[in-house]
């Protein structure tokens, strides 16, 4: 187990590394870029060469490469232009992450329980009207794109009936004390009731959206596996050999039909950044997902080159927890 | 499988006991009560730190205006210039040493006291920037020219305080930008001593943007309002009323100011009811927010909208009745009706009405697609080609939305016989790179004025032979105009400034025809159904000091 783990880790140091230099690459070969954005209008050659020369874009790229790498190795990853201007682009990838984790969690926290109950009950109750309505249900939720429900919860539920806010991650008035960056958390440690109930309600909204996707991903993964399990020979034998049925639900049908639905809910982790994307610029939930776009279209490199290696790393690390998790749920792959 | 089981109900339990002993204390301030009113504003974008002299972007100096204050002001609703800390000045009589003289009653927010001395060191310090300060001060540069290590060059010279509230700013040259340049937002005073025990000129690059010294995130200054914090994480800054304002106290206590990128979101937010106001309504939704109860504010436009013109790469616009054509085959007046927001203007010179200088003779070229025809044809140019560009993913004030403007603009050329190549990149995608490098033929650009003073607009434009979007060195004019418009800008007396300025104009619209000027286009605000005292500045340059919400 160690051992697999520790090749991992190598091999994800080496696609990180080749995915930062195809990255700052990539990023410079597109035309225009940070000094245009700064300069805008007032952009004339020699203030233009004044200040590529001041940021070292006037030299070889190779050089630049090197350069970033040295820095990178001692933490420090180039200040943003953009999306937080002068803060180090890792700190604000930690400033923006705890809104993206806080807003997954609750996806989640919706789309997982909801998705394999609906996916469960909808298998046992396979053919009857129940079982074709959630599948319609949860094949709109794959169908819909993101950023079209993020639109109309927020149409409806903050502009039209005024019950959630519109956008945002809390109400500046209530002057929320920071402490972890997760504002339900902090309104919990600093007992600021009101403050970590007003971040929940911003909350609504935007992880409901988030979820629709991986709550349906889930439904039918969920559904599909049961619908498999329970024609299988050791489910007939389990029930032959008398089981309740408590424990041929709990101990042989779950158990088994959970594999598949474990490696969904990975990768379906890793792809919440890219809804994530879509809903917090919605919303205007100030994550990683919002700076991304925002380091995109401000040509902030420095960010957006920490953004996307730091949500590599994400999808990795997530994926190898998912293998790991695999591992405890399924004896049979560790001994392979 | 136990281990790991073990391992992770400690780690369970680890947290929970942390969550528990670890309770943090709540730094909430005290709320003052029911008498706080709070005026809370969407933001497009982030401020990028809070000192004006490295400032370059509106969403900054949004913030920095409401604390610092200049040596002149703009008066509330013109460009026109106004004492502000400085009650006068006065010019020897070559234009080149101006004494101020200085109000007696200012106080910077930390204390410290408003006087010569504290003039002198803002302009010592603006003046003495490090490497990476000189390229961050875009400004000062772009007014002054250079900076400490580079005198020749520099329109600044010293500062010498002549007595506790007078101080006398020398320059190497008389020009029409001073001193209404000190009206800029990035030129404002700010406080000495904050400067000094922030660092604020501790300036450096990292990698490829800048990091500010401590100072930029607590900044000092002058105005109605005081820095209280930015909360990063929420994306919001927070004012509060400078108790010992020298000027009418605030009438709102707290100023908020909320970064909202997404237009419809500021819509929806103004709706909802979470802000009180928002900048550059899109001119669609002008008639829906009126109708919802909120006011639109209409500014004076103090903008050009234009098609500028390169010959670098196509000779045939060297002609002069080429661009003549040009003049003739495009239907402004149908443009402003149509893709302009209401106010919107035709534009008969290169620079708004209000700016001194405008030259009022000037009319319109008359839409004429048979003259322009006929012209292109005398000119042997009736096969006429042009690379025409189009900004992607931007909206500037004189330019709501590019690709429509171009689109009529396109049809009405097409109309004339000319074959139209489009081209299109995105504005910090390489569309402002590739008119500086004089890539396309024709394009659509524009500007907003900095202040009052016609070289703001045609010096840009036109004064640097060597680079101006227009590569007016292409002919046998460029020079001309650009030394004559060097001497204009350098004549002392008003009246025979705007003599001097006017004349240009006509030449330029006359004459030369460097491009072809199309429309001003007044930038909105809009703000709730309860606010009251938005004075709409044409610069841009509101001043929140005079709003209160609920008739209060």
């Amino acid at each position: 187990m160690v051992r697999f783990i520790v090749r991992r880790l190598i091999q994800m140091a080496g696609v990180l590394l080749v995915l930062s230099l195809l990255l700052f690459v990539w990023l410079r070969a597109l035309p225009g870029g940070t000094v245009s954005a700064i300069l805008g209008e007032r952009a004339t050659p020699s203030r233009r060469a004044a200040l590529e020369a001041a940021l070292g874009l006037d030299q070889p790229i190779y050089v630049q490469y090197l350069k970033f790498m040295q820095r990178a190795v001692r933490g420090d990853f180039g200040a943003s232009t953009a999306v937080l201007p002068g803060e180090d682009a890792f700190d604000v990838f930690l400033t923006r992450l705890p809104a993206t984790i806080e807003l997954s969690f609750f996806a989640l926290l919706i789309a997982v329980p909801l998705g394999i109950a609906l996916g469960y009950f909808a298998a046992r109750r396979r053919g009857t009207l129940l079982d074709s309505a959630t599948v319609v249900f949860s094949l709109i939720g794959v169908a819909v794109p993101v950023f079209f429900t993020a639109f109309m919860l927020k149409y409806f539920l903050a502009v039209q009936w005024q019950v959630l806010p519109v956008s945002g991650r809390q109400d500046v008035s209530l002057d929320g004390t920071r402490v972890t960056g997760f504002f339900v958390l902090d309104g919990i440690l600093t007992r600021e009731w009101d403050a970590a109930w007003d971040a929940m309600l911003h909350l609504v909204a935007p992880s409901v959206a988030l979820a629709t996707i991986p709550f349906a991903v889930i439904f039918r993964i969920t559904r599909a596996s049961v619908l498999d399990t329970l024609d299988a020979d050791f489910v007939r034998t389990a029930e032959s050999k008398g089981l309740t049925a408590q424990v041929v639900r709990g101990r042989h049908v779950m158990r088994n039909a959970m594999l598949p639905v474990v490696t969904t809910i990975g990768l379906q982790v890793g792809g919440l950044l890219a809804g994530a994307v879509l809903t917090e610029t919605v919303f205007s939930f100030g994550g990683i997902g919002q700076a991304l776009f925002e380091s995109f279209t401000q040509k902030d490199y420095a960010v957006l080159q920490v953004l996307i290696l730091a949500s590599a790393t994400i999808f990795v690390v997530v994926n190898l927890l998912v293998d790991i998790s695999y591992a405890i749920i399924d004896p049979r792959v560790r001994t392979r | 499988m136990r281990t790991i089981q073990k391992m992770a109900s400690v780690a369970v339990v680890g947290t929970l006991a942390l969550a528990a002993t670890s309770c943090a204390e709540s730094d909430r301030s005290e709320g003052g009560g029911s008498e706080e009113t709070t005026f809370t504003f969407g933001a497009a974008g982030a401020p990028e730190m809070f000192d004006p002299l490295y400032a370059t972007d509106g969403e900054t100096f949004r913030v920095t205006r409401q604390m610092f204050q200049g040596l002149l002001g703009i008066e509330p609703g013109s460009a026109e210039v106004v004492p502000e800390l400085a009650t006068e000045w006065t010019s020897n009589e070559d234009g080149t040493e101006w004494t101020f003289t200085l109000r007696d009653d200012v106080t910077f927010h930390d204390g410290e006291p408003f006087n010569a001395e504290a003039v002198c060191a803002n302009f010592e310090r603006m003046y003495d920037q490090n490497k990476a300060g000189q390229v961050a001060a875009e400004y000062w540069g772009y007014v002054m020219g250079a900076f400490a290590n580079d005198p020749d060059n520099s329109l600044y010279q010293s500062c010498e305080a002549s007595g506790e509230f007078e101080a006398v700013v020398t320059i190497n040259r008389s020009t029409s930008g001073f001193p209404t340049m000190l009206t800029l937002s990035s030129l404002a005073m700010q406080s000495p001593k904050a400067m000094e025990e922030g660092n604020a000129n501790d300036i450096a690059t990292e990698g490829e943007g800048f990091a500010f010294p401590e100072y930029a995130q607590a900044p000092v200054g002058t105005g109605p309002y005081k820095f209280v914090e930015y909360d990063e994480a929420n994306g919001s800054i927070t004012l509060e009323g400078n108790d010992d304002y020298w000027g009418d106290a605030p009438k709102s206590s707290e100023l908020v100011f909320r970064v909202i990128p997404d237009e419809s979101t500021r819509r929806q937010e103004l709706e909802a009811g979470s802000i009180d106001g928002y900048d550059l309504p899109s001119p669609t939704d002008w008639a829906g927010l009126t109708d919802a109860g909120n006011s639109v504010e209409i500014r004076d436009p103090f903008n050009i909208f234009y098609v500028g013109l390169n010959a670098t790469n196509n000779p045939d616009l060297k002609d002069d009745r080429v661009r003549e054509a040009l003049m003739y085959a495009i239907d402004r007046e149908q443009l402003v009706q149509t893709q302009l927001p209401e106010g919107a203007e035709v534009a008969t010179q290169f620079m708004p009405s209000t700016v001194s200088g405008y030259n009022t003779e000037l009319a319109p070229y008359e839409y004429d697609p048979e003259k322009a025809e006929q012209l292109l044809q005398e000119a042997g140019a009736d096969d006429l080609t042009l690379t025409f560009a189009y900004p992607t993913d931007v909206s500037r004030p004189y330019m709501p939305d590019p690709q429509q403007l171009y689109e009529a603009i396109r049809t009405n050329l097409e109309d004339v016989g000319v074959t139209v190549d489009v081209q299109t990149a995105s504005w910090n995608g390489g569309y402002l790179d590739n008119v500086t490098a004089g890539k396309y033929d024709a394009y659509l650009l524009g500007w907003t004025g900095d202040y009052d003073a016609a070289f703001n607009f045609i010096g840009t434009f036109f004064g640097n032979l060597k680079e101006n979007d227009f590569a007016t060195s292409e002919y046998p004019w460029g020079k001309q105009l650009a030394d004559d418009l060097q001497a204009a800008d350098a004549i002392v007396e008003e009246g025979e400034r705007a003599t001097a300025f006017e004349e240009i104009n006509s030449q330029i619209m006359e004459d030369y025809l460097p491009g072809v000027p199309i429309s001003h286009s007044p930038p909105a605000l809009v703000v709730g159904p309860d606010v009251e005292g938005v004075i709409p500045s044409p610069l841009t340059a509101e001043e929140f000091d005079t709003v209160s919400i609920g008739g209060e």
